[in-house]
């Protein structure tokens, strides 16, 4: 009981709740459900690409080139929209695109031994390069697109649109693949202890390679996502986004160093930063504070996260000279 | 994990200076001065060259003080965020009334200021420097957002556009002449001092650094607060050079700064590197930009490039490796 009330997610949901209730005592409107709601719709993207990044982070690795990833992808689905090719390909051809992207980064990690940091900076700048190469820096705005592309992720199900059932499914999924499934528990030991993952006969290499196109594949989704909701695609769009994904994950509890996060912490830091940013508008604080209270809330969160980090460190030894 | 192997013989000097990254870079940097050559007519031309080197000046002067950062194991992220924030504290000081002369201090101070607050949250707190920064990152440049909005500072006295448009000597610009004075300066440094030293030793193993007496911690946090003024210096010199302060100043800058040291033959995981092949790659770097656009390549375009060499320069010599 003590630990569950000690875990990193109660403490940040309890964050999240006295937020919106301090919001909510000037502003009642913003915890209407149909308000709330909307917060979330807004955070799915976020959501999403923060359990594939926390996925990667798990592993040791970093995945700076998801923005990138997501603006190369939503602008091939829009082109193939303008092209005529049916919405299942469509969607069908994101995933895999962004998984093919992500393989890249992966494989260049494993098979060239290239730091992950290196390697995603320099894809980041490459993929959004590629689309000013196929586009000429032109944009696909909504006229162009047909109506059935851009009213998928807003047709609503059971009161919900379906972006937020995406995100929703991908959550569930993820939290059952890490916690109950073989592969997740190599995510956790290959970015716990390398070497003794290598001796339970896990290859870290392609375990690491297997996060980058998870968090390719959940880019690529998100990037039709993106496109068909805000109806634009061009070279920019979710420009700088890779930061606040990066942030909703040291927010969430992952630790930078691997082996240490959940689906839960990094769903919750991505929800935190989605609250903060549709609660400034809302209590009359321009939006140009948000950048700073994000940067703000990261180095917070790092700070907390390893001064928990430092009470449980090493604590077998301490344990084994009491006894 | 890396492993250092020590080979038992040391190879001849003439063999290892033939061997080394420097010269690779050095031919690199002939190879695309010859094809720029033939490639524009206008690119053979002392006032055309002189124009080049604006393009890497300011991130070389950064550049220095990363490549000491990357070399003693961290990193720093939010220099262009850096260069935000001091840019538009000179553009409040200005509006304040100051003059050239304090207008440049509180730039420099600027950047220090930021400079401790890396250094205490990464030395101080232990912190892993790459979230850290990545944090400061949004929030120096966030500040700057909060202070300018939508807006920019304009009218910088005149005497304050010497620092970015003047030139010392026939074509060599002040720009050029302080990049120089920092290349000798961070090579004395950490070539030729017992400060240098102490910065490999804690790249290539912090611990062993630190049992052989080296202050760890107050040696990262000297490193943090010489990129913080360096960004404040590289903020001076743009501010000049653009007579303006946007808080979208010097955007993606941090990447640019990295990929120049890592060209250069700094190890990104730390403990080797030098001063030389930084310089170097920021003249190809330089060279590169304005080739292209001679060439009327768009930026984007170059940014491609710019990404590619970043990898090519890491994957070819360990894809060699692998090959021998």
């Amino acid at each position: 009981m003590t630990r569950l009330m000690n875990s990193r997610e109660i403490l940040l949901a309890a964050a999240i709740l006295v937020l919106v209730a301090l919001i909510a005592y000037r502003f009642p409107a913003f915890v209407a459900p149909h308000n709330l709601a909307g917060v979330f719709n807004d955070t799915s993207p976020l959501i999403i690409l923060a359990i594939g990044q926390m996925i990667v982070i798990l592993t040791k690795c970093i995945d700076l080139s998801v923005a990138a990833n997501l603006a190369l992808t939503g602008m091939v689905a829009a082109l193939m929209n303008v092209a005529g090719v049916p919405l299942p390909l469509i969607v069908l051809a994101a995933v895999t695109l962004g998984a093919a992207l992500g393989l890249i980064n992966g494989l260049l990690v494993w098979k060239v031994g290239i730091p992950s940091i290196v390697v995603t900076l320099g894809t980041m700048t490459i993929y959004r390069g590629v689309i000013f190469l196929m586009t000429d820096g032109k944009w696909v705005n909504a006229h162009e697109m047909t109506d059935g592309f851009k009213a998928l992720p807003r047709q609503v199900i059971l009161g919900l649109p379906v972006m937020s059932w995406v995100a929703i499914a991908i959550i569930a999924a993820f939290a059952v693949l890490l916690t109950r499934s073989p592969l997740g528990r190599a995510f956790y030991a290959v970015g716990g202890n390398p070497h003794a993952a290598v001796y339970t006969g896990i290859d870290v290499g392609r375990t690491q390679c297997a996060a980058f196109v998870i968090s390719g594949a959940l880019a690529g989704l998100t990037g039709y996502l993106w496109v068909a909701r805000y109806a634009v695609a061009y070279v920019d769009i979710a420009g700088g986004f890779e930061l606040d994904v990066v942030a909703a994950c040291v927010i969430g509890g992952v630790s930078i160093a691997g082996g240490l996060g959940t689906v839960g912490g990094a769903v919750l830091g991505a929800i935190f930063l989605g609250v903060i940013k549709n609660a400034l508008p809302v209590i009359g604080v321009s939006p140009f504070w948000q950048m700073a209270i994000s940067g703000a809330a990261i180095i917070l969160a790092v700070a907390f996260n390893a001064t928990q980090g430092r009470q449980k460190g090493r604590i077998i030894l301490k344990r084994v000279e009491a006894s | 994990m890396t492993i250092h192997t020590i080979p038992n013989r040391l190879q001849s000097r003439s063999r290892r200076v033939l061997q080394s990254w420097e010269t690779l870079l050095l031919a690199v940097f002939v190879t695309i001065f010859v094809i720029n050559s033939f490639a524009s007519p206008y690119f053979l031309n002392a006032w055309n060259l002189s124009d080049a080197t604006f393009n890497f000046t300011e991130k070389g002067l950064i550049a220095f003080a990363m490549a000491m950062l990357i070399i003693a194991g961290e990193i720093d992220l939010s220099v262009a965020s850096i260069i935000a924030l001091s840019s538009t504290a000179m553009g409040l000081a200005m509006t304040a009334g100051a003059g050239t002369p304090e207008i440049i201090v509180v730039g420099i101070l600027t950047g220090l200021a930021c400079g401790v607050v890396n250094g205490v949250l990464v030395a101080g707190l232990g912190l892993p420097s790459i979230v850290v920064t990545i944090g400061t990152m949004s929030l120096f440049r966030g500040l700057s957002f909060i202070i300018l909005g939508d807006q920019a500072f304009n009218g910088y006295p005149k005497d304050f556009a010497y620092f970015g448009q003047g030139y010392v000597f026939w074509v060599i610009s002040f720009e050029l002449a302080l990049f120089a004075v920092a290349a000798v300066a961070f090579y004395v440094v950490l070539h030729r001092t017992n400060f240098g030293r102490a910065v490999y030793a804690i790249g290539n193993n912090p611990t062993a650094a630190l049992f052989s007496g080296i202050r760890v911690g107050r040696i990262k946090f000297i490193l943090f607060l010489l990129t913080g003024l360096m960004s404040g210096i590289a903020a001076v010199c743009l501010t000049s050079r653009l007579g303006s302060t946007r808080p979208s100043i010097a955007t993606g800058w941090e990447l640019e700064v990295v990929t120049m040291v890592v060209l250069g033959g700094v190890n990104i995981l730390g403990g080797s590197g030098t001063i030389p092949g930084v310089v170097l790659a920021a003249f190809i770097m330089g060279l590169v930009t304005f080739g292209f656009g001679l060439l009327n390549v768009p930026g984007i375009v170059m940014s491609i490039f710019l990404g590619a060499l970043l990898i090519g320069v890491i994957a070819l010599p360990r894809l060699w490796g692998q090959k021998r």
